[in-house]
């Protein structure tokens, strides 16, 4: 088996890290990362947007961003996915491709997820901070700016890479629209090998498990840092 | 666009519809039944102190957590038959092959993040408990079961609660490998009568129903089980 292994590799190797790309358009584990950093890149600041205003003192901002969030956390990700296969073209236009389509879709899943980690990371906080933060009279916009995003989203980065590590797992979905990323790439040198089903999955297993597993890793490392910064003691300053 | 859902929810479409959302509950039932009882047995041998043992739940529990479900199923439809003795593949292909497929590997999948979270539980409980526990006079069976599972349950609850949407939500993977649940029903459907946001919406709709259903049980049930002082 492991001979076998060693064969696909190297006669697929290639097409599984970066699809056709010198020749044609980029796939595989490369259009992978392209996607889930898009995702992030996009879904991020909305994703603050949404965990502020799931603390907004306005009723309306907080209805209709639980609202968001629940109708998003409620229904599957393939089932955005669709939509966005059927809805992206017409709002769009030509622009829209199979990338673009997933990228739409994971953002909308993405936002509700990490608002909901920023909003977490925002309630966390004791509120002495906003009640010294007003006291000393900073508004509603500054007290969020200078005081509680710096803190929440400090406080709050080993989830959103967590977030990200899903949503990486989250882009094998494009297969069900035909996007060639890596889960796409394998399926297409199952069909082409069709004798070695299993030598190609777990090929396609492993590269998943290997890039999430070390980002999971980093992870627990940051965390670690965070926290000893949080609770270590005040250093002390000269007077 | 008139809102007359009559073309998909009469007649043959909605029969197919309507047995598209039972297979969607009966795989999400079953599996996770199927991923308490192995949940279960995972966390006894975790904590049988046997190193090996240990490291084989660990290393079942990051594979799981790790790699995508969908390439989980995937593995399971395409890439496992071939390990199987013919007889076997003969067997499970007479008996709806994809649904038995999917259904072994939501079922581990979602064993594995059940017994972390059964784990953390447990975790969460000091061990004075038990040792406090055993000092009056409870042996060890009872200490677990009057005094440290009550507890650990009622830490585990929410994130149980929220592992169970997330299988609801993943049987819709099955579709990948051809199980007519609702999301494959769906595409089907839209591809006949070309009708496709109204056959997604009445399927979203599905969806974000069993999904609130959930998440009040879950409530619920958090509510029921907290310790009034």
């Amino acid at each position: 088996m492991i001979a076998h292994i060693w064969d696909i590799l190297s006669t697929y190797g290639l097409i599984l890290l970066i699809g056709q790309f010198p020749d044609g358009p980029l796939g595989g584990l490369a259009l992978t990362l392209v996607l889930a950093v898009c995702g992030l890149v996009c879904a991020f600041p909305l994703a603050v947007l949404i965990g502020v205003a799931r603390t907004a003192p306005w009723f309306w901002a907080r209805a209709a961003s639980a609202g968001f969030v629940n109708f998003v956390r409620g229904i599957p990700a393939l089932m955005l996915i669709f939509w966005a296969y059927f809805a992206v073209p017409l709002l769009v236009g030509d622009i829209a491709n199979g990338p673009v389509t997933v990228i739409c879709a994971l953002v909308i899943y993405e936002m509700a997820f990490l608002g909901e980690v920023v909003h977490a990371g925002i309630c966390a906080l004791p509120r002495g901070q906003t009640e010294a933060a007003r006291a000393l009279g900073l508004g509603y916009v500054e007290t969020l700016r200078q005081v509680i995003l710096p803190q929440a989203l400090y406080n709050t980065i080993p989830s959103i890479l967590n977030q990200f590590i899903n949503l990486i797992k989250n882009t094998s979905l494009a297969y069900v629209i035909g996007v060639d990323e890596l889960t796409t790439a394998a399926y297409q040198i199952n069909a082409q090998l069709l004798t070695q089903p299993f030598e190609v999955f777990l090929i396609l297993a492993l590269t998943y498990f290997l890039l999430c597993f070390s980002l999971a890793r980093l992870v627990g490392f940051v965390e670690r840092r965070i926290k000893r910064r949080r609770t270590s003691a005040p250093t002390e300053q000269p007077i | 666009m008139t809102f007359d859902f009559s073309a998909i929810l009469s007649g043959d479409n909605g029969i197919e519809m309507l047995s598209g959302a039972e297979t969607t509950l009966a795989l999400f039932i079953s599996a996770w039944t199927i991923a308490l009882v192995l949940a279960l047995f995972l966390l006894a041998v975790r904590a049988s102190r046997v190193k090996a043992c240990e490291y084989a739940v660990m290393v079942y529990v990051e594979y799981h957590r790790n790699v995508p479900g969908l390439v989980q199923l995937l593995i399971w439809y395409f890439g496992v038959p071939q390990l199987l003795p013919r007889g076997v593949q003969f067997w499970i292909n007479q008996h709806n092959g994809e649904f038995i497929y999917a259904l072994i590997g939501l079922s581990l999948n979602a064993a594995a993040y059940m017994s972390e979270d059964l784990r953390s539980g447990m975790r969460a409980i000091p061990a004075q408990q038990q040792e406090a526990a055993r000092a009056l006079g409870l042996n060890y069976v009872q200490a677990m079961k009057d005094v440290i599972i009550p507890q650990a349950l009622r830490h585990a609850c929410p994130s149980l609660v929220n592992q169970a949407l997330g299988l609801f939500k993943s049987t819709s993977l099955a579709m990948a490998i051809g199980v007519t649940e609702l999301t494959y029903v769906t595409r089907q459907i839209e591809s006949v009568t070309y009708q496709t946001f109204k056959v997604f919406a009445v399927a979203t709709l599905f969806y974000l129903l069993v999904s609130s259903g959930i998440t009040a049980i879950g409530s619920y049930l958090n509510k029921a089980g907290r310790i009034r002082r």
